[in-house]
């Protein structure tokens, strides 16, 4: 069955030690994490994760089935094939003499970054988007010379009003489990 | 034995302390007894023993403590509790709640912690039991607020016992034990946002299970420990005989259906019959019940079964398709949905498919232990044979791992659930004289005996001490053969016969015994076995004996790890000469 980058939505009760049950389901379990975020959201007590991994099918049903078990998991959803936006942030910062400015604010300009702090011998630069556009920012700048760069995990939502938001109840899974 | 619970005045909307709190919670929940041992982080709530509704009893080591509630547990159906001191008498609990994480098997384990100011410090015997339990628990807490104990208390034991049962850590600090606050107990249903265990399957699932099944020729039923944790032994029943299914069963799935039935077929596995792992091999179909495919009883995946089609209940999701490939799962309790299954499965004969099976098994149900020549000798199966007829098969057996626990597995044959007592996924040495003492608090009216190893007894055998303290009544049967016997063979069967660090030097088991203030018997012929049994089961108090058995005697059919199921090592050929094991009548063909 063929591997392929799945993404979870998981709505968590906001308390402490969330996060290391979660990642550490992940390692006990040998599933591999390529990304998470986690963060608030708009109601109280509640953080949003969003977990990219590398999985087949089986295993993707398995994750989400071994989530759910969490007692402060909340809701788990996979929207690996639903349309959806998926963003990431980074911040990029590159080693740039003053004559050679304008070029990489050029090539940043192409991107979509934004230019958020300036020095003599430095720029810093936000690039907001999905990984390939992180990449190929990151292959234009590298000449310059990339002197720091951070990136937060991806952030995920799906598009039209079939959302990701919190269902109340993890529903039961009838058919909803792994299948073959 | 039998003790009274003290008369429990409930004290709702009294203050009282942390340390009150903890045992008033119990309390509510139904407990009468349990299991620990002191020392500084939980001292608060032990000096508020003194005239709680609780009765506790005093281990030698914290593991014996987890045992015991595991043994509570599995015995009879109820939760179990353990209490221990925060830092190493935390750790100590670690072996007994990983062997109840992997059975499911519900237990409650609290622990004192230090003060919560000190949280983080390295403070004198903080260890984050929290973290190091994380992955052997279904869940676990730690508590800093006096308000929050009987709040969490009463979750706790909400999660160990609902859905798939599991061990759960209540982690309390001492500030938390100190402070006083209104005892609240809510009676009503616990609610959680984020747990809901119940499940049902979808009824397009049921209609496909009762096609495959009216459908197959040589279907069998997988049998496993959900029956037993459902209490589906009725259910099961029932549609074996409406639908004509035969049944193997799992190690923890030994009793969930009656061995004296004549569709049942025995254990499959590793050690499991040679009859029942091959017609798993040639079945149709594989109706799975409460089991999880273990590696021991599937043997190599990718040969297991083949031309079978599966279906699988269970009543974790997480557990659909982890190892073996199904074509029908139906999540759920098992019961629940066995109930739906039977109205709509055919009455149906499979005559040619049973009389194969027949073939199979031979003349007798007794295969291996007939080519045990009698010279006088003591063979292990002999004694777990003649335990089973001496005990009329009504006895609680609780064993330890290793040889031993094969052989009961395979010659005493249980009739009915909760009648052994085992620890079949982590395989834990040590657990069954602790097992055992929690199953005779659970079941006072029931027959314990205890089948153990000289090697495992030697694990825990500081409870015999327990045992004398408490004024138990256990009967001991220590298969004593001088080695570790299962790895001994595998060191014969795979590892050239090179026997490192498994032969093994004990101690007098006799006068270990009478060092304790209990009774030792020894034996070494088969002809004294009935006279100790006998003896033991009309003494007052708790009996050790020590079967010398055959030191390099093997537990046969054998499926190697990782071989296919149907390719198993037999008892080599020795010439069929008198055998005692006829003398008993029951198996003569
Ligand atoms: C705590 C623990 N340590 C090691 C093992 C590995 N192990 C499995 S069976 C066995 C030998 C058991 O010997 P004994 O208790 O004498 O029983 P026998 O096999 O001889 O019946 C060992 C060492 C284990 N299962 N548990």
């Amino acid at each position: 069955m063929a591997t392929a980058l799945c993404t979870f939505v998981v709505h968590v009760e906001d308390r402490p030690g969330v996060l290391d049950r979660v990642a550490s389901l992940f390692r006990r379990r040998a599933f591999n994490i390529d990304s998470l975020n986690v963060g608030r959201t708009h109601e109280p007590g509640v953080s949003r994760m969003t977990i990219v991994a590398a999985a087949d099918r089986d295993t993707a049903l398995r994750i989400t089935a071994n989530l759910r078990k969490l007692v402060n998991v909340l809701d788990v959803q996979e929207i690996t094939d639903k349309p959806s936006v998926t963003r990431t942030l980074a911040l990029l910062k590159i080693d740039v003499a003053p004559e050679r400015r304008a070029e990489a604010m050029q090539l940043a300009e192409v991107f979509r970054a934004r230019v958020v702090d300036v020095s003599p011998s430095a720029l810093m630069l936000e690039i907001t988007g999905t990984q390939d556009k992180i990449d190929g920012l990151v292959s234009v700048l590298r000449p310059f010379g990339i002197t720091e760069m951070v990136q937060t995990g991806v952030v995920a939502m799906t598009r039209g009003a079939d959302g990701t938001a919190l269902r109340d109840a993890n529903p039961t899974p009838g058919g909803d489990v792994p299948a073959a | 034995m039998p003790h009274q619970r003290p008369p429990h005045r409930d004290r709702r909307g009294e203050t009282l302390t942390g340390a009150e709190i903890i045992w008033e919670s119990l309390a509510q929940e139904g407990v009468d007894i349990v299991f620990g041992y002191p020392g500084g982080a939980i001292m608060p709530a032990y000096d508020a023993l003194v005239g709680a509704p609780v009765r506790h009893v005093l281990v030698r080591h914290e593991q014996g403590a987890a045992h015991m509630a595991d043994g509570y547990a599995r015995a009879s159906g109820r939760v179990g509790v353990a209490v221990a001191t925060s830092g190493p008498g935390a750790t100590n609990l670690v072996t007994g709640i990983a062997t109840a994480m992997l059975d499911s098997i519900p237990i409650v384990c609290i622990t004192g912690q230090v003060t919560s100011t000190l949280i983080g410090t390295d403070a004198f015997q903080e260890t984050d039991i929290t973290g190091v339990t994380l992955p052997i628990t279904k869940h676990n807490y730690l508590v800093t607020r006096v308000e929050d104990i009987a709040p969490t208390i009463k979750e706790a034991f909400y999660v160990a016992r609902s859905g798939r049962p599991g061990p759960v850590v209540v982690d309390i600090t001492k500030d938390a034990q100190q402070a006083k606050t209104v005892f609240a107990w809510d009676d009503a249903p616990v609610k959680m946002r984020g747990y809901r265990p119940d499940h049902s399957p979808g009824p397009a699932s049921i209609d496909e299970a009762v096609r495959l099944i009216d459908g197959a020729q040589r279907p069998m039923v997988l049998a496993g420990h959900g029956i037993v944790a459902a209490g589906a032994e009725d259910e099961l029943r029932q549609i074996v005989e409406k639908a004509d299914l035969p049944v193997a069963l799992t190690l923890l799935g030994l009793g969930g259906f009656p061995a004296s039935h004549p569709q049942s077929l025995g254990m499959m596995g590793m050690h499991g019959e040679a009859w029942v792992n091959t017609a798993i091999q040639e079945a149709d179909l594989l109706v799975a019940l409460g089991m999880r495919f273990d590696d021991r009883v599937t043997g190599h995946l990718d040969n297991y079964a083949r031309g079978a089609k599966k279906i699988h209940v269970e009543l974790d999701p997480a557990e659909i398709n982890k190892v073996v490939k199904v074509d029908v799962p139906l999540v759920g309790d098992v019961r629940e949905i066995l109930r739906a299954l039977i109205p709509r499965v055919s009455q149906r004969q499979r005559t040619a498919w049973r009389a194969h099976i027949d073939e199979l098994k031979g003349h007798s149900a007794v295969r291996d232990i007939q080519t045990l020549p009698d010279e006088g000798r003591l063979h292990a199966a002999h004694v777990i044979h003649d335990l089973w007829r001496l005990t009329g098969g009504n006895a609680l057996v609780v064993t330890d791992v290793g040889q031993h626990q094969m052989w009961e597995a395979q010659y005493y044959r249980h009739d009915h659930p909760r009648k052994l007592v085992t620890s079949g996924g982590l395989g834990t040495m040590g657990f069954a004289l602790p097992a055992a003492i929690g199953a005779r608090f659970a079941m006072p009216d029931e027959e314990v005996w205890v089948v153990v190893g000289d090697g495992g007894f030697q694990m825990t055998a500081c409870e015999l001490s327990t045992i004398a303290q408490e004024g138990v009544k256990i009967h001991v049967a220590i298969i004593n053969n001088g080695f570790l016997g299962m790895v001994r063979q595998w060191q014969e069967f795979f590892y050239g016969g090179r026997y490192v660090a498994t032969p093994m030097k004990s101690p007098d088991f006799v006068k270990l015994a009478e060092a304790h203030g209990l009774e030792g018997l020894r034996v070494r012929q088969r002809s004294e076995i009935e006279g100790a049994v006998a003896h033991a089961r009309a003494a007052v108090g708790t009996v050790v004996i020590d079967f010398r058995v055959e030191q390099e005697d093997s537990v046969y059919p054998m499926v190697a790890a990782g071989s296919p199921l149907g390719e198993m090592i037999r008892r080599p050929a020795q010439g069929r000469k008198h055998n005692p094991i006829y003398e008993t009548g029951e198996d003569e063909e």
